[in-house]
């Protein structure tokens, strides 16, 4: 039997390979589940709707975290409407435009070095900058502006790879039929780009709804219901993650886990509605 | 037959690359014209420069002159859009968008202001019939165009070309990603289209050439080394270097 073909099918050094790689991804997904279950449990018996649907007030006896969640909500939607056309806009003109390698390559490294600078730092520059020089003060305008020179680079940069994984032959065909470069852009470029752009969108979400250190001294830590909308953007509003560093802070631990939950469910939510998305506007699938 | 293109003494270089030398060639209404050649040679880029798509290409220099019905194309005058309209193009690669069959072919007449949906819909129905695909996909206007197969594909970009009713409908390669069968349908297409249209084509298939076109001109590394009645081109060429090609003696 010396020539059998019938030999052991598993080498030890294979076998011992495959252990760890099992091991290191479920020590990954494990870590989340671990995470997301203490949080859950920690979070769960001190959790009702009432904490959803009302505002921290010693006088009515009440606790509460709506204003932080009116807050979160109304960050992330005056930020994008900042950098959302600013990255997307640049993107394009970088991708599209620009005949300048060289001026397209500062660019390029200045994005990526705006993107590895640490949050506080923007913070700092925020408060200086459109706090005290601008004297926005801290409002939530000053943390949405903060934010969005933040997440600019993410935006733009998706947006970048997205245009850049749009096949040539599409804009050939297009200006091949006389479209102008603009109507080409509109109608061929963007809508086989949009997955990759809401990606983009998406991450920078993300990155606005887990932003703390940005925002302590740009938006500040007041937890009020808003009277009126618009000039909410000029009035100091805490975010769910700045309630949570201020109940830590107090050792207030069954608030800050709940709001931790609240956070999670938020973040998950919206990576769901992403996938869909996503999927949804993928016109590049085919039937 | 009268002269619908016109090329004289055009140079074109990519940085410092002399690509196009001295180009002179006329290309005549009704007929199809092939450019032969092996790769490299320029043929592509010639056409390319017949609808001005080398405007996209970094570092192209072009002198000299391509007149369309006597007007000068690279006059600072013309509006590329129009050219467009009057010159279309078809790539090598069938590249529809990612859009129905109905969208595809209604982007060029959208383009120049077509919005009534019904006559879009009669655009449309008549450039399918033209390029003989109305038939296989008349129940699935609306659906995704990269469904169809490769041959498909390139016969509805034929359409979607023929949608801006151009007069002069340019090729590149437009059968080296195809099977035989759908290469032998878009050729007889091209037969059927260039009683109405005026067809320059580029190929490298000699056999291609000798089928279907009224004309050929065969290029050498950015000159145009002969040109002729595609009968007399493949039967007694006048130059050396076309024979060595036509016979299969390089390429």
């Amino acid at each position: 039997m010396e020539n059998s073909l019938f030999v052991k099918k598993y080498r030890i050094s294979d076998q011992i390979l495959n252990i760890l790689i099992r091991l290191s991804s479920f020590l990954s997904t494990g870590l989340l589940v671990v995470i997301i279950g203490y949080i859950a449990i920690r979070a769960i018996p001190h959790f009702s709707f009432s904490i959803l649907t009302h505002t921290t007030s010693v006088l009515k006896g009440t606790v509460g975290i709506l204003p932080n969640i009116i807050n979160t909500l109304y960050m992330i939607i005056v930020t994008l409407l900042i950098a959302g056309p600013i990255g997307i806009g640049g993107a394009i003109y970088l991708n599209e435009y620009a005949s300048n390698k060289t001026f397209v390559e500062i660019v390029s490294f200045t994005t990526e070095v705006l993107a590895g600078i640490p949050s506080i730092i923007y913070g700092l520059f925020g408060m200086l900058f459109f706090g005290e020089f601008l004297r926005l003060n801290y409002s939530i305008l000053t943390g949405s502006l903060t934010l969005a020179i933040m997440i600019l680079p993410i935006i733009s940069r998706n947006t970048q790879v997205a245009l850049q994984s749009v096949p040539k032959s599409y804009r050939e065909a297009a200006l091949g039929i006389g479209a102008t470069k603009w109507y080409m852009i509109r109608t061929v470029l963007l809508p086989s780009a949009i997955p990759g752009i809401l990606t983009g969108v998406i991450l920078a979400m993300g990155r606005i709804i887990a932003e703390s250190a940005a925002l302590l001294f740009t938006a500040g830590s007041v937890a009020i219901l808003p009277t009126n909308l618009f000039t909410h953007l000029f009035s100091s509003g805490a975010t769910l993650t700045i309630e949570l560093y201020i109940q830590m802070g107090r050792s207030n631990y069954d608030l800050a886990f709940v709001i931790a939950l609240v956070l999670i469910v938020i973040v998950l939510v919206l990576n769901f509605i992403a996938k869909w998305i996503s999927q949804k506007f993928d016109v590049n699938k085919g039937v | 037959m009268n002269k619908k293109i016109e090329s004289k003494n055009l140079n074109l270089y990519y940085g410092e690359k002399h690509a196009l030398k001295d180009v002179r060639l006329d290309i005549k209404e009704h007929a199809i014209t092939a450019f032969i050649g092996p790769s490299g040679c320029g043929k592509s880029t010639f056409l390319k420069t017949l609808n001005r798509m080398n405007d996209y290409v970094k570092n192209v220099t072009i002198t000299g002159e391509v007149t369309l019905d006597g007007e000068d194309i690279y006059d600072t005058r013309v509006d590329t859009t129009l050219l467009r309209k009057k010159v279309g193009m078809v790539f090598q690669q069938p590249n529809p968008f990612p859009m129905s069959i109905y969208d595809n072919v209604a982007y060029g007449p959208r383009i120049h202001g077509i919005k009534n949906k019904k006559q879009l819909d009669k655009i449309v129905e008549k450039s399918l019939k033209a390029a003989a695909l109305y038939d296989e996909v008349a129940d699935r206007l609306h659906t995704s165009a990269l469904g169809l197969s490769g041959g498909q594909q390139q016969r509805l970009c034929i359409a979607r070309c023929l949608a801006v009713e151009p007069e002069v409908i340019l090729l590149d390669e437009p059968t080296s990603a195809l099977d035989p069968i759908s290469t032998l349908k878009i050729e007889e297409l091209l037969m059927e289209l260039k009683k109405q249209y005026t067809i320059a084509i580029v190929t490298h298939n000699m056999q291609q050439a000798s089928r279907i076109a009224d004309y050929t001109a065969f290029f050498l590394v950015g000159e145009m080394v002969e040109y002729g009645q595609t009968k007399d081109i493949f039967a007694m060429p006048q130059d050396q270097r076309t024979e060595d090609y036509i016979t299969g003696r390089f390429g």
